[in-house]
């Protein structure tokens, strides 16, 4: 079957909002119990963590241009260069090593 | 006063507004090259606001998955904020009526609570729709220039473009990585995890959306068991 966009953006849109709405709403008591405290703080690392790899080298053309644009990705990120930064120079690694590939 | 208070989280919010824009432009174009429309993703940045997120339920539709998934992925990914809301329930201005919570709670972001919670007195709602005001159309708008962009361009450059979601992942979990050895461990973890379902012969059945799911709460659940985090260090990702 095939899905309807505004439905998908719904139903993300409606999500979003209820974790944000309910706790303000509802409660009036803060979260003190440690371990919640600290699986909400690890969750977007490993979550960001598993969305990237290993799907990261199937989002080009070829694989040897996803491992390039991971491996300048990598650098660039442990410089500390900002989000757009990163992304335009792993889309440059791509467009460099394709260029040489037959594709 | 009110008027005072929301001048001050405009002023505060330009900061954020800038930076929506260079994040929310590499998801315009995402969206752009993953077969949505100018509107669909306007509509997605416009209704969801958050980077994180948008980006994990772009992936489920470009992948076809079912609304379950997308449901739960946006459950996961962004609970962080279910935690931001409770603190900022503790800091609200008491004698703000009770509606302001419903309406506060549609821009709680990383960026936004940050600001909102480095207020020395109870928070004004009138302060944080100030921030909203200019933050949100940053967001917005960097989407609309970015679809817009990724709907003219070549399709080679549109195929180079594929990894730049990646790429911004990478720039936001890497830095801190570098500086918090349990981070660097989660992110390695979660790495190896979700690829071993990629490969492996019955986990390989598991669909995309569940396997981050899976994952996430996997690793996040080990990570804050073992390591779990000292008070003052509960600052989360941009």
């Amino acid at each position: 079957m095939t899905h309807n966009i505004y439905l998908y953006i719904l139903v993300m849109a409606g999500v979003t909002y209820l974790i944000r709405m309910l706790p303000l709403v509802l409660s009036r008591k803060e979260i003190t119990n440690i371990y919640i405290k600290s699986f909400l703080y690890y969750v977007p690392y490993a979550c960001l963590a598993a969305m990237t790899f290993p799907a990261i080298l199937y989002s080009t053309a070829s694989i040897y241009s996803a491992l390039a644009a991971l491996l300048v990705a990598i650098i660039a990120a442990y410089r500390g260069k900002s989000l757009l930064t990163v992304a335009l120079f792993a889309c440059a690694a791509v467009l460099i090593v394709e260029s040489f590939l037959p594709l | 006063m009110k008027n005072k208070e929301f001048r001050n989280g405009v002023r505060d919010g330009i900061a954020v507004a800038l930076g929506y824009f260079a994040v929310s432009f590499t998801f315009g174009m995402a969206s752009a090259t993953s077969g949505l429309s100018i509107l669909q993703a306007v509509l997605i940045s416009l209704t969801n606001v958050t980077s994180a997120g948008q980006f994990s339920g772009l992936a489920i539709i470009a992948a076809g998955g079912t609304y379950i998934e997308i449901a739960l992925t946006q459950l996961v990914i962004n609970l962080r904020y279910s935690l931001m809301s409770f603190s900022l329930a503790q800091k609200l201005d008491r004698a703000a009526p009770h509606w302001h919570r419903a309406l506060m709670a549609y821009s709680v972001t990383d960026e936004i609570f940050a600001l909102d919670a480095s207020l020395d007195s109870a928070l004004p709602p009138a302060y944080h729709y100030g921030i909203t005001s200019v933050a949100v159309p940053g967001w917005v708008l960097g989407t609309l220039a970015g679809a817009v962009s990724g709907n003219i361009l070549p399709a080679f450059i549109i195929s180079a473009l594929g990894v730049a979601i990646y790429g911004m992942f990478l720039a936001i979990i890497i830095p801190p990585a570098r500086k918090n050895n349990t981070v660097l461990l989660v992110v390695l973890s979660a790495m190896g995890l979700s690829f071993l379902f990629s490969v492996l012969p019955v986990l390989k059945k598991v669909t995309s959306g569940f396997v981050i799911i899976i994952t996430t709460v996997i690793i996040a659940g080990i990570a804050a068991w073992l390591r779990p985090i000292k008070e003052e260090n509960t600052k989360g990702e941009p």
